[in-house]
């Protein structure tokens, strides 16, 4: 995937504590992991944005062993579940987490991680074209992940750089967790060009955070509707950045009030602002709005990446050729991923899409062909630039609970899980933040006393929208 | 110092009694979207604007007490 020993002598990842890797250490580290792991074995990966995690990742990949990607914080009931599903042949995790998982055999440790061989029998076939597995939404554990090949990294990657003009003087700071879609993206590009990335666990409200944000000289960093939104609660516009150069917004629409703010004080202080569209299920990035544009074409989420076709279609599938016109959006590109894993007999499946991704984004185009999302036709909200699947909070809750009805609704950052128990309410609160991991002020849980249904027993979620709760 | 208080332990789902040393990231709730609900809530009821520094430098209820102070807010 990388050629890290074209940038040998560059450092390639710095942390927190000023310890430096070199392109290299990347590629000589990685040697002394991959020479424990059997070729095409799958690990699950316990992501952190420090230097072992990236460390790890590369290694396996330049290697063609699979890396599934977690958060390391993930609730652990749930990843034992993952666990019993995939029975992964080695983990790649934290050092101080080891002692959890006594049961497994220590094998290597370097840069603070830990490699852990399991005592899982089976032999995973893999189809040859995988390279990754990602989660479809971060928090609830699903076993559904998304299966992304060589060609499909390396696709997205080139053309990320190309439209980012990314070259190896770039510094980007990570903001997003790595097993989450976009801030693997930057840290794939960039170690593509040869850059140094700032790893670092803290967040932007952290004084730490920013000491290493001016102290190494960060030129990017990309953020979610929420990041802006802390950045504008921070008032960012005070603070004094001479190296920041870019800025990058993906993970859910941001608001147009949120998007003039950024474009115009990127306008006014030399820097640029990109807004980006994307899902993991391409990859990565899908579209984006030129730095130039940033200002004239507010609110909207740019055009196709290069090398990427974006279009629209009506209800019965016909392509939309006039403008101002809602229908689906469609992308066809080298980075559409090969499809879903529920299993690990899904693991050897083929290609799937061919090319070709129904995004189940709702959008219209303005006369200049620049494309505006205005809405969703799969149940999902995106908390935290997470995608949260409303039918697997509902469905998390029934298994949990045996004497209540639940249905969920809200919009991104808001969710409301309306129950028909009011005995209830705190308790499964409390049960869908520690399961989520979401901080509670995301979400509301409200009692009624029947959740309003059709004949068939299908859930009314517009009529459930309209009470006043 | 009821309003100050008041504003931890909603936001934060702790009693009055654990305020006392609470740090950042201590309890679940006190991550990067709870500090920044704490702050607003702040600002508000006491009609205050925080620096950016101020606010990436709020890292334990005690700390909170004393940048207050330098708003001329005392509790």
């Amino acid at each position: 995937m990388w050629d890290l020993g074209k940038y040998s002598e560059r450092i390639a990842l710095i942390d927190e504590q000023e310890v430096k890797i070199t392109y290299g250490q990347l590629s000589e580290i990685g040697e002394d992991i991959c020479k424990n792991v059997e070729n095409r074995s799958l690990v699950f990966i316990l992501c952190t944005n420090s230097i072992g995690s990236v460390v790890g990742y590369t290694a396996f990949m330049n290697h063609k062993i699979v890396p599934l990607m977690l958060n390391a914080h993930l609730d652990r009931e749930l990843l034992n579940e993952l666990l019993r599903i995939y029975q992964p042949s080695y983990l790649w995790i934290p050092e101080n987490m080891t002692d959890e998982f006594s049961m497994f055999q220590v094998v290597i440790n370097t840069c603070s991680y830990s490699l852990l061989k399991t005592n899982y029998q089976l032999k995973h076939e893999l189809y040859e074209e995988l390279a990754l597995l990602l989660t479809t939404s971060g928090s609830t554990g699903s076993p559904k992940f998304v299966r992304q090949s060589y060609k499909n990294i390396k696709a997205n990657t080139e053309s990320i750089i190309s439209y980012l003009k990314l070259d190896e003087n770039e510094r980007p700071i990570t903001t997003l967790p790595m097993n989450y879609t976009y801030g693997l993206s930057i840290i794939n590009t960039h170690l593509y060009v040869g850059a140094t990335i700032l790893m670092t666990e803290r967040s932007l409200m952290e004084k730490e955070f920013w000491t290493l944000f001016k102290e190494q000289k960060a030129t990017s960093f990309g953020g979610v509707p929420y990041t802006y939104e802390m950045l504008d609660r921070l008032r960012f516009a005070r603070m004094d950045l001479p190296y920041l150069r870019t800025m990058t917004q993906a993970g859910g629409k941001l608001s147009v009030e949120l998007h003039k703010k950024f474009a115009a004080y990127a306008e006014e202080n030399g820097k640029e602002f990109i807004v980006m569209y994307g899902q993991c299920e391409a990859t990565a990035r899908m579209g984006y709005l030129p730095a130039d544009q940033a200002v004239k074409k507010c609110g909207s989420m740019g055009i196709a990446i290069p090398n990427g076709q974006l279009s629209l279609i009506d209800e019965n599938g016909k392509e939309i050729t006039e403008h101002h016109k809602v229908g689906e959006l469609i992308y066809r590109g080298d980075n559409v991923t090969l499809g879903y894993a529920e299993s690990v007999a899904d693991l050897l499946k083929g290609d799937e899409r061919n090319g070709v991704l129904v995004t189940g984004d709702m959008a219209e185009t303005d006369d200049e062909g620049f494309f505006y999302i205005v809405g969703r036709k799969k149940r999902f909200l995106k908390i935290y630039g997470n995608r949260v699947n409303l039918d697997e909070i509902d469905q998390m809750i029934k298994s949990h609970y045996t004497d209540v009805d639940c249905a969920s609704i809200g919009v991104d950052d808001h969710m409301k899980i309306i129950i028909t128990n009011p005995d209830l309410v705190d308790s499964v609160k409390h049960y869908v933040a520690e399961k989520t991991k979401l901080n509670p002020v995301a979400f509301q849980v409200k009692y009624i006393p029947e959740i309003p249904k059709n004949d068939a027993g299908k859930t009314l979620y517009k009529v459930l929208e309209k009470y006043d709760l | 110092m009821e309003a100050y208080n008041k504003i931890f332990m909603e936001i934060l789902n702790v009693t009055e009694d654990e305020l006392s040393g609470l740090r950042y990231k201590d309890v679940e709730c006190w991550d990067s979207v709870g500090h920044m609900t704490i702050i607003t809530e702040l600002e508000e009821a006491f009609g205050v604007e925080f620096s950016p520094d101020d606010m990436v430098e709020f890292d334990s209820y005690e700390k909170g007490i004393e940048i207050l102070k330098k708003y001329n807010i005392k509790l």
